[in-house]
């Protein structure tokens, strides 16, 4: 089977859906080879870019939120079809294109079926509406007296009287304004929604046909790999190379030396040349020992000036403080972490003097876009950016880096190339999961009610230009440490899910200069926020002498949250007792945990069983359960995968992952240096969905994290009686903890 | 040329262009265009880029391709023909039953440790067709996902072994 080689001046792959010709986008007019020209935006109001119907009565659903292996695609189309009235095979999806499909954001924070989800629904209701007008002339019968099923259109009660949408717009353009207007149907008439579709990328995937970016090659291509130090330096301090000797490269063939400011590659022929080329290229690099090292992290973040915020400011916490009859009080360090898609981060970019065209898995094609425009000093209508599924991302890995590091290297070379990140790339250059730093009280009165809370966080933002961009053009660093787009504390992490009449969250942001480039990691911060506060919490419980579960019953903020709770104590068959009431001095102790959380909104809850080996200090996490109320759930089956693939994550990050830095650089450069999750050390995990049909859809890849690792952290204090304040809870940090406790 | 170098991949010999010490995972993307071998670290530490060499899984993609010169490559796109080669089936299946458990068991995220997944359980079961929980974990522990499919891939080897061992129909 061979590879497909795409012309990247050629529309019809991107318009390849089930080999049918699309009619009516506003790229329609462009003749064949003008990808390179300027083509204006998708309108998102009109019907043809979300719907083209065929002749063959299937139709093309056109949105513009990404598949990243969470079923974006069937998640989506089961939204459009159900509108439609069309079944899952009478639709193609297209590729993500800025010539071709519509703005509808980045696809982050599990926002597609959130917030993607009612625009594409809005608009397949509208392109029903013009179908059944179309079919109520050819018919000669009112639209009220039409029914439809997977796109034939009848007459109620006339089984002879019908058309198929194929037969009423074939191939041929709505030209229809959305109206606001168009009925959209009840849940109760669901027939797509709600149910369990199987993923459409998965028999491809499995198959060994499936196209990730990877994948991809275009004719006349060269190699290409960027040179920079192994591991990045602290932020703002760049990578100078002091000296580049291009004749260490001289005998590999073809090979040579692509560089603009301070942003050096390598580009040749064959790939192989060019990888052995980025390693043997020998480039003095200008050293700054400015980092402050693993060691030094927490302590350079605690004095740094901050910009600070009062996220909740509820009650008065000095009086409920005063009045309460326990008080617990602790501060928590927490990591580095990394996104790390297992296949690295590959882009392709064809260049020219008059426009480009990027093919990247970035989860934001508009945005990519405007970030690659001035690096290559394009106008941004003349930069075409298209999407292909990578290796999962979790988040802003280097994507963006990956397709300015491509293009500004085609740019210099001339030619398409293609630009794979090594290992020790990914990991060294990532766009790091912030640090953070808890310092946490909460307190309960005579009657185990929550009374007081006050949750302070320090830690830095987000960043905001590509590494590629910041070496290429030498740009000054910029950073979200202020504002409306920086990364304050969450204020739903921290305490929301209680009633709380004393609460008080303040975001202390720490300039991120000095330390390490930051940006989104799965559920951002969030298991952060949970890991310390669902651990006070629990041991207010263990202070009330209560059961943790009964305690959070207790003081919970609302049904929603009670619902995951619930679900998720039920699924582990939880019986109450108080923590840490079994404690035995065998070599393996078991605990168990419970925690909930959230992102921003969806609600999540998770129970933890644990193994402590007490003379290795390894933690193994045997059994989760974890409970997810998205509101109205469109597809049960794709959530339980989500909350399982959660949970696993969730126990590698707060078991294993943390990115190691030494005063230069970043030293956590392979998955030995920066140890995930393995085969043998997976949980099993029971996913539960908790489907509310009469509540809006909100976002199901992220919620459960924060619980999880906050439910793993509790159930170590049930199997050993001590708490762990830092994670990764690696066995040197266990042991270290043991020990203390017996002191 | 006396020193021309070929490789028996799926059953097919191709003549190689690249040096023998380039690594095969190279030769199987670029001069074969196969799309199952993949880069995911060049450092044998994932597992992405596993190939079968006569039967027994190993890293393309620190293995020059000059050293597999007379073995048997099997990748992702072969697997159901090895599968019917070793059970002695007349026609292929249109996927080795462990794709079809993936399927079945809705296994994968992303699908890019996949591959490796798929021929590294392959071969676990052509060897063991009944693996117990435990020697799967071991296995498989050389192989990792970043989604967190572990638990899923489990189960699509479980099913999958039921089905080879005729435990069901």
């Amino acid at each position: 089977m061979n590879i497909p080689r795409i012309d990247p001046l050629s529309r019809r792959d991107v318009l390849k859906g089930g080999g049918a010709l699309i009619v009516g986008f506003s790229m329609a007019g462009l003749p064949l080879g003008s990808a390179r020209a300027a083509g204006p935006a998708p309108d998102p109001n009109l019907i043809d870019t979300w719907i083209a119907v065929h002749a063959d009565n299937t139709a093309t659903v056109i949105f513009g939120k990404c598949e990243l292996g969470q079923g974006n695609t069937t998640g989506m189309l089961q939204i459009a079809g159900e509108e439609l009235d069309l079944d899952i095979a009478q639709m193609h999806v297209v590729r993500l294109d800025t010539h071709v499909t519509p703005n509808q954001g980045a696809t982050t924070s599990s926002s597609s079926i959130e917030r993607g989800g009612p625009q594409l629904r809005a608009a397949a209701a509208e392109a029903r509406q013009a179908l059944l007008q179309l079919a109520s002339a050819r018919l000669g019968a009112p639209v009220a007296e039409l029914t439809v099923e997977k796109g034939v259109v009848s007459v109620a009660g006339q089984l002879g009287r019908s058309v198929r949408y194929g037969d009423l717009l074939g191939d041929k353009a709505f030209s229809v304004k959305l109206t606001g207007k168009a009925p959209q149907k009840p849940v109760s008439q669901h027939k797509l929604v709600g149910a369990r579709v199987p993923r459409l990328d998965i028999p491809d995937k499995v198959a060994g046909k499936y196209t990730h970016m990877q994948h991809v090659r275009v004719a006349g291509m060269l190699h290409g790999r960027i040179v920079r130090p192994r591991g990045q330096g602290a932020y703002g301090a760049g990578a100078k190379p002091l000296e580049i000797d291009e004749s260490s490269i001289r005998d590999i063939p073809g090979a040579r030396v692509v560089r603009r400011g301070d942003f050096v590659g390598v580009v040749a022929e064959h790939e192989w040349d060019a990888v052995k080329a980025a390693r043997a290229l020998k480039v003095t690099w200008q050293e700054n020992a400015t980092l402050p090292g693993n060691a030094g992290l927490h302590d350079a973040m605690r004095a740094a000036k901050t910009t600070d915020t009062t996220v909740v400011d509820d009650g008065d916490i000095a009086k409920g403080f005063a009045a309460a009859v326990h008080t617990a009080a602790a501060t928590y360090h927490l990591p580095y972490q990394a996104h790390l898609p297992f296949g690295p981060n590959c882009a392709i970019a064809d260049v020219g003097p008059n426009g480009a065209l990027v093919m990247s898995s970035t989860q934001d094609i508009y945005n990519s876009r405007a970030g690659l425009a001035p690096v290559l000093g394009l106008p941004e209508d003349q930069v075409r950016v298209q999407y292909y599924e990578g290796s999962g991302t979790f988040g802003h890995s280097c994507y963006e880096d990956c397709a300015q590091a491509a293009a500004i290297m085609s740019q210099l070379a001339g030619k398409p190339v293609r630009v794979q990140f090594m290992r020790w790339d990914e990991h060294g250059w990532d766009n790091f999961g912030p640090a953070h730093l808890a310092e946490v009280r909460a307190a309960i009165d005579g009657n185990g009610r929550i009374v007081a809370y006050e949750y302070h966080g320090w830690q830095h933002g987000w960043f905001t230009t590509e590494s590629s961009h910041e070496l290429a053009l030498r740009s000054p660093p910029r950073e979200r440490n202020s504002g409306s787009n920086s990364i304050i504390v969450n204020r739903m992490s921290t305490g929301a899910m209680y009633a709380i009449p004393n609460r008080r969250v303040v975001s202390h942001m720490v300039p991120m200069v000095g330390l390490l480039k930051g940006a989104p990691l799965r559920s951002p911060m969030d298991m952060h926020y949970s890991f310390a506060s669902e651990q006070v919490i629990d041991e207010l419980a263990h202070a009330a002498g209560m059961d943790p579960l009964e305690f959070r019953r207790r003081n919970i903020a609302g049904e929603r949250w009670l619902g995951v709770l619930n679900a998720a104590a039920g699924a582990a068959n939880w019986t109450p007792r108080v923590a840490a009431s079994r404690l035995s001095d065998a070599e393996v102790v078991t605990g168990r945990g419970i925690g909930i959380g959230t992102h921003h909104v969806s609600f999540g809850a998770a129970v933890a069983e644990i193994e402590v080996n007490r003379r290795t200090g390894q933690i193994i996490t045997k059994n989760l359960y974890g409970a997810l109320d998205a509101g109205l759930t469109v597809n049960p089956a794709l959530v339980e995968n989500q909350i399982i693939g959660m949970m696993v994550q969730g126990v590698s990050r707060v078991l294993k992952e943390e990115v190691k830095f030494s005063r230069t650089n970043v030293t956590s450069l392979d998955w030995e240096s920066y140890p995930v999750l393995r085969f043998a050390e997976h949980p099993n995990v029971t996913p539960v969905v908790v489907q509310r049909v009469n509540e809006p859809s909100t976002g199901a890849g992220e919620e459960v994290m924060g619980s999880t690792g906050a439910a793993i952290a509790n159930a170590f204090f049930d199997a050993t009686g001590v708490r762990l304040r830092q994670y990764p809870m690696t066995p040197e940090r266990v042991l270290a903890a043991l020990a203390t406790s017996k002191t | 040329m006396a020193d021309e170098l070929n490789i028996k991949v799926n059953g097919r010999v191709s003549t190689v262009a690249s040096s023998p010490d380039t690594p095969l995972l190279y030769v199987l993307m670029n001069e074969l265009e196969l799309r199952g071998p993949r880069f995911g670290c060049g450092l044998a530490q994932c597992g992405s880029c596993s190939v079968l060499a006569d039967g027994v899984e190993i890293r393309s993609c620190v293995t020059p391709v000059g050293n597999v010169a007379g073995k048997s490559i099997t990748t992702l796109e072969g697997l159901p023909a090895w599968y019917a080669e070793k059970k002695g089936l007349a026609q292929a299946p249109a996927l080795h039953p462990l794709q079809q458990a993936f399927i079945d068991e809705q296994t994968p995220h992303c699908g890019y440790c996949l591959n490796g997944m798929l021929i590294k359980g392959s071969e676990l079961l052509a060897n063991n067709p009944r693996p117990s929980e435990a020697e799967i974990r071991q296995a498989m522990n050389g192989h990792l996902c970043r989604c967190g499919t572990y638990p899923r891939i489990m189960k699509a080897i479980q099913v999958a072994s039921r089905t080879i061992s005729g435990d069901v129909r």
